[in-house]
């Protein structure tokens, strides 16, 4: 139970129940991290996600070195001071490619992550809420979203869009935006069906009942009470979602589908090795190692967070 | 049970339709010309060009062609190769039999490992072995697929030269065709099998402290025969479910592990495809990808309904 300072010197002893007043607040939030900051390889997983998140945006402003200067002496040369993660076959320095590869990849992750957990949301909740035909009817949409086969159609949009949408917006934030949407909308069923499980239970509950006899309308009723009631599976799938995109976003740039060579992303990093790995084996160790350490820590974020936020957990 | 297939099979067929609507409609929309490679020919003057595009009917509206497209998808004929002119499903059967030898034997290998260690490391719950076991799964399923794989050709065909890291068809030798094997099948095992052991681990840990099994312990059944003969059972009834919804999305992850090892699977065969714009190809092949989905989702609500008891289909 609660452990509770024994009381200052000469004050009359209170009873149990007021001391229990004393103490600090505990949110339920603040428990959550509680649980959290036991889960060591969480914590690591967490300091480790934020190093590299870190790393990658202060790194190239400190790392002074150009991605993309060409440097033929200097090809494929191995790790060593002057180039900490050596250089690739056209000379051009790992590290500073690496760390700007960075900012791509784990941007991609996280916006993929926005717009999957947005839309799963949306539909979700709007299926749970309103029930009856809307619900079956998009419940059925998510069932044939999730029989599409993802990859093939992901390196299908991504061949035949690509050009199109590089003309419109530019290279970079083209390919940038379809990326991120097609993955985001590739990857929202989960999600959907949690907030829509969510929601069903919650929405037969004595507080909403009393909620709607107090006239609260339907925007309220789900944003203000049923949301915050069903965020916890959505917070632990959104996290785990951030690794999938970013998997996601290193196959096609792997594949050679995804970004051009001159966004190294980490994926596209891997691809341009492809060819060199007997030559130069550390051009596609760095950026494998990159990507599986940023996926490999915030898994193990996202585990964490499933034991802290599990509310049969409550201690 | 006839009556439940019947129904779940009239289910299937919306959603094929839908998918393939899906894809068509993503092919149709493309800004780029399935013809592009002819306007490049100076062979072929811009009429001739013109003529052929009305032949082949891509000035109809969309819902003709695709209507046109469905109905012949349906009497069997798949389209030709815009590159090769074969029948689409002529190149797709060529592919299947590597693809089925590669990732057919990844996945009866990560079933064989995946089972008894996610067994062992529920029954042992919190020892050194099962801590072991889920560290490795969890490293396994967080390592794509590409990265393990230029991994092993990196130390056991550029340092150790122990082998080849591209498959070759042509090779008829059975060491060699072990040797060539070796890598793209263990890439995908380990993968599916760290992803099948956490799901066989926590299907046990939920059986394992249900009360039948303290009721078989406390008649004094001992506890290896308890775990093999009572929990192993309802245990495994997810988890051969899970086998069922799984075997598709290995093989359109495969289209990786071929890509690397240059396996000539239907992977690689979509991936060239979509880079030659061979558009009957593409379709057909996303569209099979897609039949598998569905057809292996059937078969798991087929099998849950016949292994667990508790399961009765109205």
């Amino acid at each position: 139970m609660v452990s509770v300072r024994p009381d200052a010197v000469g004050q009359p002893a209170l009873p149990a129940a007021v001391r229990m007043f004393r103490r600090p607040a505990r949110t339920l939030w603040g428990d959550a991290w509680r649980r959290f900051r036991k889960h060591r390889l969480a914590m690591a997983g967490g300091a480790m996600f934020l190093f590299l998140t870190a790393a990658t945006i202060i790194g190239p402003i400190i790392y002074h070195v150009p991605i993309g200067a060409i440097d033929f002496h200097n090809a494929r040369l191995t790790p060593s001071w002057a180039h900490p993660f050596g250089t690739n076959d056209l000379g051009q320095d790992m590290l500073a490619r690496c760390l700007y590869g960075g900012r791509i990849s784990i941007a991609v992750g996280f916006a993929a992550m926005l717009v999957s957990i947005t839309l799963g949301t949306l539909v979700g909740a709007i299926a749970g809420f309103f029930g009856r035909t809307t619900d079956h009817v998009l419940m059925r949409l998510t069932d044939v979203f999730i029989s599409l086969p993802s990859l093939p159609l992901l390196l299908l949009v991504l061949y035949l869009y690509r050009d199109g949408l590089a003309k419109m917006f530019g290279p970079q934030l083209g390919i940038f935006w379809l990326i991120v949407v097609v993955l985001g909308g590739l990857n929202w069923m989960p999600t959907a069906r949690l907030v829509r499980a969510g929601f069903l239970a919650v929405k037969e509950r004595e507080f909403m009942e009393a909620a709607r006899s107090l006239g609260v309308g339907p925007v309220s009723q789900i944003f203000r009470h049923i949301l915050p009631n069903t965020l916890s599976p959505v917070i632990v799938s959104a996290t785990l979602s951030v690794g999938t995109a970013m998997i996601a976003e290193a196959t096609l740039s792997f594949l050679g589908l995804g970004f051009p060579p001159d966004i190294p992303s980490w994926g596209r990093l891997l691809y341009d090795a492809q060819n060199y790995l007997d030559l130069a084996p550390h051009m596609a160790l760095f950026p494998g190692l990159m990507i599986c350490l940023a996926v490999l820590s915030i898994n193990y974020v996202g585990d964490g967070l499933r034991d802290a936020l599990d509310p049969r957990k409550v201690s | 049970m006839t009556h439940f297939i019947g129904r779940r099979l009239l289910h299937a067929i919306p959603t094929l339709v839908l998918i393939s609507m899906v894809v068509f409609a993503i092919l149709a929309l493309a800004p780029g010309d399935p013809l592009a490679g002819f306007a490049a020919n100076p062979d072929i003057p811009p009429e001739v060009r013109m003529n052929i595009r009305h032949q082949l009917g891509l000035d109809d509206p969309v819902y003709v062609r695709y209507v046109k497209w469905a109905t012949s998808f349906v009497e069997g004929n798949w389209g030709y190769s815009f590159q090769s002119h074969v029948p689409a499903d002529q190149l797709i059967g060529q592919r299947l039999p590597t693809d089925l030898a590669v990732v057919g034997s990844s996945y009866v290998i990560a079933v064989l490992f995946a089972i008894p260690i996610g067994v062992l490391s529920a029954v042992k719950q919190y020892s050194i072995f099962d801590q072991v076991a889920t560290t490795l799964a969890f490293i396994g399923f967080s390592l794509p697929t590409f990265f393990t794989g230029i991994l092993f050709i990196i130390v056991f065909s550029v340092k150790l030269h122990w082998l080849p890291f591209i498959y070759n068809t042509t090779v008829t030798d059975p060491v060699q065709i072990l040797k060539q094997s070796v890598m793209p099948v263990v890439v995908l095992a380990l993968f599916t099998s760290a992803t099948l052991m956490r799901f066989v681990r926590s299907s046990m840990l939920d059986n394992v402290q249900q009360d039948y099994v303290r009721t078989a312990l406390a008649k004094g059944l001992r506890s290896g025969k308890v775990i093999v003969r009572h929990v192993l059972r309802n245990g495994l009834i997810p988890v051969v479910t899970l086998l069922a919804l799984g075997l598709p999305a290995v093989f359109t992850g495969a289209v990786i592990t071929e890509q690397i090892f240059r396996v000539p699977g239907i992977g690689s065969l979509l991936i060239t495809a979509i880079q030659n714009s061979d558009t009957p190809v593409v379709m057909c092949i996303t569209f099979v990808y897609a039949i598998l989905v569905v057809v292996f989702n059937i078969i798991a609500d087929v099998l849950y309904g016949l292994l667990d008891p508790r399961i009765r289909y109205g």
